[in-house]
C-alpha cells in the first residue's frame, strides 16, 4: 500500500509490478478473468459483456478499459498479465498480438522485435 | 532411503503445448527448440526415476489473489490439467504421490518452511508442459513418475527471493533424502528464462542475463542470490521472475552436480527459452 516516505520497488520503465496496492486496485478485474477459466462463464461474457462487467462491479475505467480493448490501461488499472490472457483468448488475441497492442507495434512487427534480440 | 538423480529444467510457454499437439518437432520455427530434449529423453530412459517433483508456477488456474500461497505443496492422489481459459483439450489426471507429498511437508515445516498443502490442485501449463516434454505422450507414458507439483508465487509481489528460493530446495534435498523408500526422483524446474508480457517492455528478453545465470546455476548458485528481486524484474522481464523455480531446483541438487545437457534458443513465443540437465554426483 502506498506509505509515504516508502517504496518497495525500483522504477522500472514500461514495467508495472503487480503488488499489494495493485492486486487491491484491480481485484475485481481479475477475479472476473479468472472466471474465464469456465466455458460457461466465457460464453456469458461474450453473450453481454456489459452485464457480466457490472456482476463483477468493475469500476468505469476499468470497463472503459476492456470496451476499447486497452490492454494498457487495463494493467493501469489493476489488472495482471496472467489473469487478462484469460481476456484475451475470448478474443483470441496470441500473446504476440497482445505484445503488438501494448507496443503500438503490429503483430507482424512484434515477432521481428522478438527475434532480433536472438 | 531415496535417492536424487538429477534435475531438469525448461520452459514451459503454452504455445509449446500448441506445438506438441500439432507434432511441430522438425518445423523450421520449433526445431532449435525441440533439439534440446532428445538428450534429456535419452537420460530419462536410462535412469527410470520413480518420482518427478515438478517445481512450476501457477498461472491463475490453482489459485486466485484471494489467497496466494508463496510456497504450495501438492498432496493429492491426482492432478488434473484443466481448462485455462483457452478452451484447449485438457488431458488424463497425473498420477500423485501424497505419501512422498506429505512426507516433504512434514520434513520441510520441521525445517521451518511454512508450506501451504493443498489436496486439490489443478495444474496449468506450468506443470504440465515439462511433463509432456520429458516424457512424449504424458501422462500416457510407461515410464511417467509419479509426481508432486511444487508452486511458488510469481504472480503477485512481493515474490520469494532467489535466495529463500536456493534454501528451499536444500531445505527440499533434506526431505526427499530421508524418504524412507528406495526411489529415485527427478527434480524439475519449470518457466523463464526471460521474458516480458506486459507493459510497454512487453516482448523483452535478455539474452546476455540469461547466458550469465545459465553459467552460474550449474556451479555457482549462490552468487546469483546477490540478484534482488527488483533486479531480476528488470533483467530477466516482469515474468522472467519464474526463474526462482530453477533456483528451487538447484538447491535440491546439492553441491557436485554435472552438467549433461543445455540448451538456450530465442525466440519461442515472447520468451528465451533455456534447458538443462543436471546429474547428481
Ligand atoms: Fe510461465
Amino acid at each position: 500500500m502506498d506509505q509515504p516516505g516508502f517504496d518497495a520497488h525500483t522504477h522500472i520503465p514500461g514495467t508495472t509490478i503487480f503488488d499489494g496496492a495493485q492486486a487491491m486496485k484491480g481485484y475485481n478485474l481479475n477475479k472476473m478473468c479468472f472466471s474465464f477459466n469456465r466455458a460457461e462463464n466465457r460464453d456469458a461474457f461474450k453473450e453481454d459483456a456489459e452485464a457480466y462487467m457490472e456482476k463483477f462491479e468493475l469500476t468505469e475505467a476499468q470497463k472503459k478499459a476492456i470496451r476499447s480493448s486497452n490492454i494498457l490501461a487495463m494493467i493501469a488499472e489493476g489488472g495482471n498479465i496472467y489473469y487478462l490472457a484469460k481476456l484475451a483468448g475470448i478474443f483470441k488475441l496470441s500473446v504476440q498480438d497482445v505484445g503488438g497492442l501494448q507496443t503500438g507495434m503490429t503483430t507482424e512487427k512484434f515477432k521481428e522485435f522478438l527475434a532480433s534480440q536472438a | 532411503m531415496a535417492k536424487i538423480l538429477g534435475g531438469i529444467t525448461t520452459s514451459h510457454i503454452p504455445a509449446v503445448g500448441n506445438a506438441i499437439q500439432k507434432e511441430l518437432f522438425d518445423d523450421p520455427y520449433w526445431k532449435p527448440f525441440f533439439d534440446g530434449y532428445p538428450k534429456v529423453h535419452e537420460w530419462l530412459a536410462a535412469n527410470k526415476p520413480d518420482y518427478v517433483v515438478n517445481i512450476y508456477n501457477d498461472h491463475g488456474l490453482g489459485f486466485f489473489l484471494d489467497r496466494m500461497p508463496t510456497f504450495a505443496v501438492g498432496a493429492a492422489h491426482e492432478y488434473r490439467n484443466e481448462d485455462e481459459g483457452w478452451g484447449l483439450p485438457s488431458l488424463p489426471p497425473f498420477p500423485g504421490a501424497p505419501e512422498l507429498s506429505w512426507h516433504i511437508i512434514e520434513s520441510m515445516v520441521a525445517d521451518e518452511f511454512d508450506i501451504t498443502s493443498c489436496q486439490e490442485l489443478p495444474v496449468d501449463h506450468g506443470f504440465v508442459v515439462p511433463m509432456q516434454l520429458f516424457w512424449p505422450g504424458a501422462p500416457n507414458n510407461a515410464d511417467m513418475p509419479r509426481s508432486v507439483p511444487i508452486s511458488a508465487n510469481t504472480v503477485q509481489h512481493p515474490i520469494p527471493t532467489l535466495k529463500r528460493a536456493l534454501d528451499f530446495g536444500v531445505s527440499l534435498r533434506k526431505a526427499l533424502e530421508s524418504f524412507p523408500e528406495d526411489a529415485k526422483i527427478v527434480v524439475l524446474g519449470t518457466g523463464g528464462l526471460s521474458h516480458q508480457l506486459d507493459g510497454e517492455r512487453a516482448g523483452f528478453i535478455n539474452k546476455e542475463f540469461d547466458q550469465y545465470c545459465l553459467e552460474n546455476i550449474v556451479h555457482n548458485p549462490t552468487e546469483l542470490t546477490k540478484i534482488s528481486r527488483m533486479e531480476l524484474v528488470e533483467k530477466a522481464g516482469a515474468q522472467g521472475t519464474e526463474f526462482l523455480m530453477w533456483m528451487m531446483m538447484r538447491g535440491a541438487l546439492g553441491d557436485n552436480v554435472s552438467e549433461i545437457n543445455r540448451n538456450y534458443h530465442i525466440p519461442v513465443s515472447n520468451t528465451g527459452a533455456g534447458t538443462l540437465l543436471l546429474e547428481c554426483a
